[in-house]
């Protein structure tokens, strides 16, 4: 379908809806469609993640012919821009103006904080199967904003680094971008990997969107360390992926990396420098599971590209709640019905090829891949899982209330233990 | 007869337009009062540049830096410090007049394109401050909390505070450009030589200038955090000052309260493409070509022109029609 | 510093002259800052990209980038600057919707993917010198940037164009006055500037790789340079770009959380005590 045409009919609906009188709207609701409003990144940095999310919701409703419990579902796109500012606003408008029963989306944790402490005031159900703040499903949960297929960005480390003592690595260093999501990555894996006996030899923090990594390799080549453990996203990534090998690192030292730092959407363009780079995920492209396999090649015949972590989250995120609505025949307008069933919603048949379920406190609990990057037959590179941790839980195997204790990941705090 | 040093059909202008404004939140729905509320908040920071561009030939691009610093300041004051809003409020109307006045410090001794690219520097470490200062500005993720105080959180409460405010600052602006000390900035802005020859202390002028510039943009962050919640690097970036800019010149360098039709005519028009097509990026660079080549004395600008030239009188608005950043002819 | 870091400094200095050169020619003939620079770079990249990989050529990709680029900048220049006279604010404001243009337009044809330009086989891999392992394609880029300044220097000082360039930048007035259409030279060096950032946007795709905001980044730094250096000055934007490399470079291995005050702090500083810059000279317009 015309992504624009689209859009321009559904916000003349939802202009129509939004001039209907009140007391109307709820008798008409019942029977009107389910309005979904899409919160994504079309412009800016992080644009190509963003088109991709577009793409992995519509495959799947495209796969229910926009139905969901016998309601039409009608989903309004909307650009945040790469932009907290302008998430904020698009959500403002789903929301107040387009009268969307909930909201999905956003790529960039400032841009889903900001849309998150709006909903906190007006209660409107906000899924998230991208952002990855790990106080949304710890610290400070809101009960209507709901990880549905996504992750608690520490969730993955702590079993990368019990998987890094396991090959008999002593000492690593990390380099990562210098924000939250960074911090909290960083310190899963230095937290299971210091109290295990190893070493967190240094950690080298650098601003988002840094052109030139050298003087990072420069240091990072100096170290003599077993391992080293990049967490990049985007074009950060690419360039550091691209670097590390011109610098003659790679070969030397291994380079593990945040499963972002080798998702699809980096390593596409990419050839042999990110070939070996090992990573810690729920989804792996290359898995050999039937059901992700099928999924991987229908994505790919239909978009011209291995489906990327956005497209697959997307995708699962949106298959989640439209289970849930099935289950209360599609009563959306029941808002705590609905957040109930989405919390108790264990969805079945998603690209991963097992079950997954929430747990208490509303983070999804997966069989962790480690995976490394591989070269297809066709040239092109994936992930394919090595091995498996099964039934992860974003605590590790710490009590959740002891953890939580603890101060959240950051820039200081890194959950290293002092040898 | 002088009604607050209006003329009595200013006043009555006033009055109604006022009236109307207030009325506006009975008739509209949540978010076009959202909307509303923030055409308010960004016309009092394009008025804001407007003292310095249309009143002192200094046109900064750099005021997005200082109405962003007093939103950090509102945020962190209110949810990190626990203060009260009017605390909070109070800080970071000052913390944005103390950067107005470090700016000062460095600008005012350039002009023309100097002044641009100095402001504009000069906004960039502040957005870098605040993306790297992680413990206090959190960083790439800014800083949320709820900020409002109850009584002004539902939309109607909050825009007819907001209009309060609005109507408050803009009436302090107008009464600034008018004193003396105002038309001393519109001298040095026609000529600084003459100015400077006549014994006035042109350095200091603009100085003053500035930092009360900085003020009001300091009460437009200050709102803007209110009606957000929530601040982050983008609010300080360089785009939030070329956006005031812009709003200023659409409205019509000079005519100070052009800044409210100015910042109407961009958010409407931000909010009406972008719902139509993905490319509102590139209609957003289009409207500033468009802005500087056809229209550069701005929509109020435009309509003076067509009123003198239907009209030939109305003596009240008959101030001298304004070059864009003008140059000193020294 | 070590000879390593030194280097990545030198390198990445000797990019950024490439770049801020063409920047700095424009602003110091024209007096505009065109905001569009950037865009022009990142444009360029994906231009010379979109040809490299085509035809296997680096070179022509380069050439193929200059041009369209410089093509690009025809129509900034004589399509749209010429209409706003010389009015400073409207003129950067211009040359900004025109950046927000070209941006949008890259992202609809080349998507938001980061690319990175192919290097040919003779610069890929890395050499020994003073005793460290370095990518032949830096040195590479170091090497180009000697090129471009000692190509501009004989340029601007051993040409006829270049004699008028540099009385322009000093007095435009007088120049057109004398009888020599300096309209023709500003157009020829509005072209010079804008293929400059054209080549850059080629040489920086292939090491800092292409994607959406890095016109932005190398904006920014493009600013910082010429803020320091002084409009118009050969040897301002070398010592310019020589400072803000080394200092980008230092700062991130010294003082990585103040990465940006690193670089903009001493250039504030800078202003405070000299407003035009260490080269800058006030001028008669």
């Amino acid at each position: 379908m015309d992504r624009r045409q689209f859009l321009k009919s559904s916000t003349a609906l939802a202009a129509v809806a939004g001039a209907a009188a009140m007391p109307w709207r709820r008798v008409r609701a019942q029977t009107g469609p389910i309005k979904i409003g899409l919160l994504t990144p079309l412009t800016g940095v992080v644009a190509s993640g963003g088109k991709e999310m577009v793409e992995g919701v519509q495959f799947y409703l495209e796969s229910v012919n926009y139905q969901i419990a016998g309601r039409k579902v009608e989903l309004v796109i909307e650009d945040d821009a790469s932009n907290p500012d302008t998430a904020l606003q698009k959500a403002r408008r789903l929301v107040e103006q387009g009268n969307c029963q909930m909201l999905i989306g956003d790529l960039l944790a400032n841009t889903g904080l900001a849309v998150a402490n709006y909903v906190k005031g007006t209660g409107t159900p906000y899924f998230i199967p991208i952002i990855a703040a790990d106080d949304l499903t710890q610290r400070h949960r809101i009960r209507n904003v709901i990880r549905v297929a996504g992750y608690s960005a520490s969730a993955f480390t702590h079993p990368f680094g019990d998987w890094c003592l396991k090959q008999g690595y002593k000492k690593i260093a990390t380099i990562s971008q210098d924000y939250t999501f960074g911090h909290e990555q960083c310190g899963g894996l230095a937290q299971v990997f210091t109290e295990g006996g190893g070493q967190i030899v240094q950690q080298f923090w650098h601003p988002l969107n840094t052109a030139d990594f050298s003087p990072y390799l420069g240091q990072l080549a100096d170290l003599k360390v077993d391992a080293i453990f990049a967490m990049e996203t985007g074009a950060d990534a690419t360039r550091f992926i691209q670097q590390y090998a011109s610098f003659g690192l790679k070969g030397k030292t291994p380079l593990l990396g945040s499963m972002n730092a080798t998702d699809q959407s980096v390593i596409r363009t990419l050839g042999e420098e990110c070939d070996g780079i090992v990573s810690a995920a729920h989804f792996a492209e290359g898995s050999d599971n039937p059901v992700t396999r099928k999924f991987v090649k229908e994505y790919e015949a239909k978009y011209g590209k291995i489906p990327s972590l956005y497209g697959f989250s997307m995708y699962s995120g949106i298959m989640w709640v439209a289970q849930a609505l099935e289950k209360i025949g599609g009563k959306v307008e029941d808002r705590d019905a609905f957040i109930d069933a989405v919390l108790k919603t264990e969805l079945v048949g998603s690209p991963l090829g097992k079950t997954v379920k929430l747990d208490a406190y509303g983070n999804p609990i997966y069989d962790v891949q480690i995976r490394k990057t591989v070269k297809r037959a066709d040239g092109k590179y994936w992930n394919v899982p090595v091995t498996s941790y099964p039934g992860v839980s974003q605590f590790w195997k710490y009590d959740p209330e002891t953890y939580m204790k603890q101060p959240p990941y950051s820039r200081t705090f890194q959950g290293i233990k002092k040898a | 007869m002088k009604i607050a040093g209006m003329t009595s059909r200013a006043a009555v202008a006033v009055l109604v337009v006022l009236v109307i404004a207030a009325a506006l939140p009975l008739l509209l729905s949540n978010y076009r009062i959202e909307l509303a509320t923030e055409i308010l908040i960004f016309g009092v920071l394009a008025m804001s540049i407007d003292i310095l561009s249309g009143f002192a030939g200094r046109t900064s691009l750099g005021h997005g830096a200082i109405f962003g610093v007093s939103g950090y300041v509102v945020v962190y004051a209110s949810a990190q410090a626990g203060l009260s809003p009017a605390a909070a409020i109070l800080l970071g109307v000052i913390a944005a007049t103390l950067v107005a006045v470090v700016f000062a410090l460095l600008a005012v001794r350039t002009s023309g394109v100097y002044f641009l690219l100095l402001t504009l520097a000069l906004g960039m470490i502040v957005w870098g401050i605040c993306l790297r200062w992680t413990q206090v500005t959190g960083g790439e993720n800014g800083l949320r909390g709820d900020v409002r105080p109850a009584f002004l959180v539902g939309h109607r409460a909050f825009y007819w505070a907001v209009l309060a405010a609005t109507t408050l600052v803009s009436y302090a602006m107008w009464r600034f450009v008018r004193s003396p000390f105002g038309l001393t900035l519109l001298g040095i802005r026609d000529s600084e030589s003459r100015m400077k020859s006549l014994g006035y202390n042109v350095p200091l002028h603009l100085f003053i200038g500035f930092a009360v510039s900085g003020f009001f943009a300091g009460v437009a962050g200050a709102l803007y955090a209110l009606f957000n919640n929530f601040v982050s690097p983008s609010t300080v970036a360089l785009q939030q000052s070329v956006e005031g800019v812009l709003m200023m010149i659409a409205g019509g360098v000079g005519t100070l309260f052009g800044g409210f039709v100015g910042a109407a005519a961009i958010i409407a028009l931000e909010n009406v493409v972008s719902a139509y097509t993905e490319r509102w990026q590139t209609v957003l660079g289009l409207t500033f070509i468009v802005i500087m080549i056809f229209a550069p004395d701005g929509i109020i600008g435009m309509l003076r022109a067509i009123l003198v030239f239907r009209f030939r009188s109305s003596p009240h608005i008959a101030e001298p029609r304004f070059e864009l950043g003008n140059k000193d002819t020294s | 510093m070590s000879a390593f870091q030194l280097l990545n400094g030198l390198t990445y200095a000797a990019l950024l002259f490439v770049v801020a050169s063409g920047f700095t020619l424009i602003f110091g003939l024209l007096r505009i800052v065109n905001l569009a620079h950037g865009a022009l770079y990142l444009l360029g990249g994906y231009i010379g990209f979109a040809i490299a990989t085509r035809t296997g050529s680096f070179a022509l990709g380069g050439l193929g980038a200059m041009a369209a680029i410089a093509a690009i900048g025809l129509v900034l220049d004589q399509g749209l600057l010429r209409f706003v006279g010389d009015n400073e604010l409207r003129q950067v404001l211009l040359t900004l919707g025109f950046a927000f243009v070209l941006d949008d337009m890259a992202l609809v044809i080349w998507g938001g993917d980061s690319f990175t330009v192919p290097i040919p086989q003779m610069l890929k891999g890395g050499m020994r010198v003073f005793g460290v392992y370095y990518p032949t394609y830096r040195l590479f880029v170091l090497a180009t940037g000697v090129v471009v300044f000692a190509g501009l220097w004989l340029l601007l000082n051993h040409t006829r164009l270049g004699a008028l360039i540099r009385a322009g930048v000093d007095d435009a007035e007088m120049v057109e006055a004398s009888g020599v259409n300096i309209r023709r030279v500003f157009l020829v060096t509005f072209l010079l500037g804008s293929a400059l950032a054209g080549l850059g946007g080629l040489m920086g795709g292939a090491f800092l790789s292409l994607y959406p905001s890095a016109d932005a980044e190398i904006l920014v730094f493009s600013l910082a340079i010429v803020i320091i250096g002084g409009r118009g000055s050969l040897v301002g934007v070398g010592v310019g770009s020589l400072l803000v490399g080394l200092l980008n470079t230092l700062g991130q291995v010294m003082f990585p959380e103040l990465a940006y005050f690193v670089i903009f702090g001493p250039m504030a500083l800078l202003l405070a005590f000299r407003p035009l810059g260490l080269f800058g000279k006030a001028t008669a317009a």
